[in-house]
């Protein structure tokens, strides 16, 4: 017993080191093959107001610019709504529609990691949950990955982890959007067949089914793509509408029907 | 002397994280070099200190600087890597030096000083991006990291390191 404890005096420092080590590479292990830690992740109490309170100061910066692409979607939007052949039917009733949108400030944007993470200034008590979209006025964002009381971490495109379906705009050929870590305005797209007639300049759009996002709603244009020698698929890179460096504004996008999509898909996986 | 303070390290602590997190984690030099210089913490460190203290100051720091940047606990782990490691570093650069009862980092010759902060901070950084990539097949892409980002930090804490010293009378 006596020589125990000596050996753990003779090595109190090492052996701390070893223990906060193991700690250290538990929490990343784990954050790497699973979701992020619950408390261990920019949207909680304290880093959510360190960033909310800077955000207000800077933001004042940029005002003008957003102003300017806020004026710019809602032009777009009233000339989609004049020019519709017929009226929407009647006043939405919210119990019927599918998508509710909420909109949110960006207050922690991250582009230079290998795993990108954005903090939004809304969190549960304004209606947000694990795994609702996120989007720009120009085009998609990421996915909601956690949330605390007053705010929610996003994971962005710009993440390794991050598997988007999508689509050549105006056809049927799907793929998945992953990113290969090497530069923030483009992101790859693969899995689409090497028959596909392709051309630079084509526009990707999010596919019918994911459960997450709408369908069609935009996110680059294909900027190169080439046959992967292995597969008989291509390897195309999408360069994005977003610049994920000066995103401010964000709505997050809620599928009221999601619920019923996974619990009918899980049934099915079950027979 | 100011630097032993305990009230020092603790400003020093906060102070840090705080410019780490807001302002040199947003430059992205190039799109991805961001300085890390609260390694400055480790630098400044009373070196008569209990040891246990400094490795748990330094984990902290490191669990901190994580917290706000979504990057799991990589910081720490690579922070308390060196810190445990300073010793030894310290023992290598400064050499017999060290032995003496009222040894002070400032004084030491400019060059050793250089050549302990650089250490500590390519140390820190090979940990740092061999756990943010995970993979060796990728070993060039952590070694361009290392040394770009090693190279901003050093250029950054040396210019840090001049403002704030503490002048010699």
């Amino acid at each position: 017993m006596q020589q125990i404890i000596n050996f753990i005096l003779k090595y109190k420092n090492f052996l701390l080191y070893v223990f906060l080590l193991t700690i250290a590479l538990v929490f990343t292990v784990r954050a790497r093959s699973y979701h992020h830690s619950k408390f261990f992740n920019s949207a909680n109490w304290l880093t959510g107001n360190v960033y909310e309170s800077t955000h207000s100061v800077s933001s004042f910066f940029s005002l003008g610019t957003e102003n300017e692409k806020l004026v710019e979607e809602n032009k777009w939007l009233r000339q989609q709504l004049y020019n519709l052949e017929k009226a929407p039917p009647e006043p939405l009733d919210s119990t019927k529609i599918t998508y509710s949108v909420t909109a949110a400030k960006i207050i922690k944007n991250s582009y230079s990691l290998p795993r990108n993470y954005i903090t939004l200034d809304k969190g549960r008590v304004d209606g947000l949950e694990i795994d609702m979209g996120v989007i720009t006025s120009k085009g998609i964002l990421g996915i909601v990955e956690h949330t605390s009381k007053n705010f929610s971490m996003v994971q962005s495109i710009l993440n390794v982890r991050s598997r988007i379906n999508a689509k050549i705009l105006n056809t049927n050929h799907y793929g998945s959007l992953v990113w290969d870590t090497k530069d923030y305005r483009t992101v790859q797209l693969k899995d689409i067949e090497r028959l596909v007639p392709l051309k630079v300049g084509d526009t990707i759009v999010t596919g019918a089914s994911s459960s997450i996002f709408p369908e069609n709603i935009p996110i680059g244009v294909i900027a190169h793509f080439e046959v992967n020698p292995n597969h008989s698929s291509y390897q195309i890179d999408v360069k994005l509408f977003n610049d994920m460096t000066t995103v401010k504004n964000v709505y997050i996008i809620k599928n009221n029907q999601r619920e019923e999509i996974i619990e009918l898909e899980s049934k099915v996986g079950n027979d | 002397m100011i630097s032993n303070n305990a009230l020092f390290i603790v400003i020093r602590f906060l102070l840090l994280i705080i410019v780490q997190v807001l302002v040199f984690n947003n430059l992205n030099y190039f799109g991805y070099i961001n300085p890390m210089v609260y390694l400055l913490f480790l630098y400044w460190y009373p070196i008569n200190d209990q040891r246990a203290f400094f490795i748990l100051w330094s984990f902290l720091l490191g669990l901190m600087v994580d917290w706000f940047s979504d990057t799991m606990a990589i910081h720490a782990a690579a922070t308390v890597t060196i810190a445990y490691l300073r010793p030894a570093i310290m023992r290598f650069c400064f050499g017999s030096n060290l032995e003496f009862q009222n040894f002070r980092i400032s004084s030491t010759t400019q060059a050793q000083q250089i050549v302990f902060l650089t250490l500590l901070i390519f140390i820190h950084h090979l940990i740092f991006f061999s756990l943010e990539i995970f993979s060796l097949g990728n070993t060039l892409l952590i070694l361009k990291k290392v040394l770009f980002t090693g190279l901003a930090t050093l250029v950054i804490s040396l210019l840090l390191r001049t403002l704030f010293s503490i002048k010699k009378r």
